[in-house]
């Protein structure tokens, strides 16, 4: 068939950043003065990431609201939301980052550039449990997200549980939505609980941000059993101390800490590594490379440490992308400033080992292909259980359950190969369109 | 004065939603806002609420999206549930 597409397949620009929460927007920000074709891609209908998500629920910081309007000030920054990074486009130069296979609701597309900055964030540790699956058993950030997109909760009563601070931030979100939070489980104990925030004091901000967020129905060492409920959750089972208690809800958010996004930098060949991620995130430099030439990555998908520590890395990502080798002290000692908040944090929520022992025989653990912890428990390994299982081979392409069965059974999962989601076959085709020479 | 609103249409079911309201968050009116059936036959509804997990995947005029980070707009039309198998 002779292609007389009304939209070009092949795209280019200088750097390519993939993410616009607040490390892709900082990212963005840093090499825009360069003069560099700067495009930013998200998956989400906004920019902000999950921390600065936007909609009828949410209120906006004022730092959001600033990034955000800095971003529209800059003509040579092109922001394209609902996008979504598919698979490996072919590379045209040795030189340059590989090309990037891009899709959004319309259409899809090979994306060249010069630099790219991998800003995939972070997302939730959901682990099996049995009930897990009714529907309104959310992720605790999932909770989050859903409420600021205008998820209608006023008057139910909710139960948060899991690990970490975002359980906090959840039920005050729930909360302001008009929700009842009936309980907030956090599995870490009191004595965690008093060393974190004895440690507070280095960071103000972030004393007087937990402060504001404590909320009277929180207890520590204390997690879920189990979820009821016909057609959905109607009540909810909870380790509280060393006694159980069961509570009436319409709603569970269970989240149990993150896992950083690398599906992409992995698929690139980018080695995974660093000290604030438990050896999960992308290894990075000081100067925020990878181990692949021309990427870069920052924020969450290299480790945990929230909003701070990613906007300090985003920043040092873009101007070394952008070719500025000034050295950035000052956004260095930014840096390691939050990077000693991220080392308290995990220390303080590491994750209590009866969690393990949540799931029972029918519990599913793959949700895509509906898989029991049974099925599983027997297998050697990631690639054993996909093999014989189908686990982890379903539309969210193990996102979920690679994450649950390496903490479940200490499998590593086998990095990703293209594609890396669901794509529309005329994604595919436009990406085997000869690319125009030059 | 009322606030503006969207219309969208759920299995045929008018939702009036505000502007910017996902997809995810207008079929929770209808509890439990159900968006698919797994393989084994469950109900089930949005997990992550960030584009994860395609718990929420449904058919959003004619094509499979994820409803989670599909903003509603005037007249959109939704179907739930379409990956259910065949009896």
């Amino acid at each position: 068939m002779t292609s007389s597409s009304p939209s070009p397949t092949h795209e280019r620009c200088d750097i390519l950043i993939i993410g616009a929460g607040p490390a892709g927007i900082a990212a963005a920000l840093a090499a825009a003065p360069s003069g560099a074709a700067i495009t930013m891609v998200d998956d989400n209908p906004a920019a902000g990431g999950q921390i600065w998500r936007d909609g009828p629920g949410a209120t906006l910081p004022p730092l959001a609201r600033q990034h955000r309007e800095a971003l529209a000030r800059h003509a040579n920054i092109r922001l394209l939301c609902g996008t979504r990074v598919v698979g490996l486009g072919e590379r045209q130069r040795a030189d340059h980052a590989p090309a990037l296979l891009l899709e959004d609701a319309d259409r899809g597309w090979t994306q060249h550039s010069h630099r790219v900055v991998l800003c995939n964030g972070a997302r939730e540790l959901l682990l099996p449990f049995p009930g897990w699956t009714l529907p309104c058993v959310t992720g605790a950030g999932a909770l989050q997200a859903l409420v600021k997109a205008g998820l209608p909760v006023r008057g139910q009563r909710i139960v948060v549980a899991g690990s970490g601070p975002l359980l906090l931030a959840a039920a005050a979100t729930a909360a302001h939505a008009g929700a009842q939070v009936v309980r907030v489980a956090e599995q870490a104990n009191w004595r965690a609980l008093a060393g974190f925030a004895t440690q507070l004091p280095r960071w103000p901000a972030k004393a007087v941000q937990a402060l504001t967020l404590l909320h009277p129905q929180l207890r520590a060492g204390s997690h879920v059993l189990e979820a009821t409920g016909g057609g959905q959750v109607q009540s909810v089972r909870l380790r509280a101390g060393r006694g159980e208690e069961t509570i009436a809800c319409e709603r569970l958010a269970c989240g149990f800490g993150l896992v950083p996004n690398t599906h992409l930098g992995q698929l690139l060949g980018c080695a995974l590594g660093g000290p604030l991620s438990g050896g999960l995130g992308l290894q990075v430099d000081a100067q925020m490379r990878t181990s692949v030439a021309g990427v870069y990555a920052a924020g969450e998908c290299t480790g945990f440490g929230g909003s701070e520590r990613a906007l300090a890395q985003g920043a040092i990502a873009g101007h070394a992308a952008a070719g500025n080798t000034t050295p950035v002290h000052a956004l260095q000692a930014t840096l390691r400033r939050w990077e000693g908040f991220a080392q308290a944090l995990q220390q303080s929520f590491a994750l209590n080992e009866s969690l393990k022992t949540l799931a029972r025989p029918d519990t599913l653990v793959c949700r895509c292909e509906d898989v029991p912890h049974a099925e599983l428990a027997g297998r050697t390994g990631w690639i054993d259980a996909k093999l014989h299982t189908r686990c982890g081979m379903g539309a969210c392409q193990g996102r979920i359950c690679s994450a649950a069965t390496q903490h479940l059974f200490g499998w590593t999962p086998a990095p990703p190969r293209h594609l890396l989601a669901p794509a529309r076959i005329a994604t595919l085709a436009a990406a085997g369109d000869d690319a125009p020479s030059g | 004065m009322t606030a503006p609103t969207v219309q969208i249409h759920a299995d045929g079911t008018p939702l009036q939603v505000a502007p910017g309201t996902s997809v995810a968050a207008a079929l929770a009116q209808v509890p439990p806002g159900r968006t698919r059936s797994s393989v084994t036959g469950q109900p089930r509804a949005p997990l992550c609420g960030m584009g994860v997990c395609h718990e929420c995947r449904v058919r959003i005029d004619g094509r499979t999206r994820l409803a989670c980070q599909t903003l509603c707009t005037e007249g959109m039309q939704v179907h739930t549930d379409t990956g259910r198998p065949c009896p």
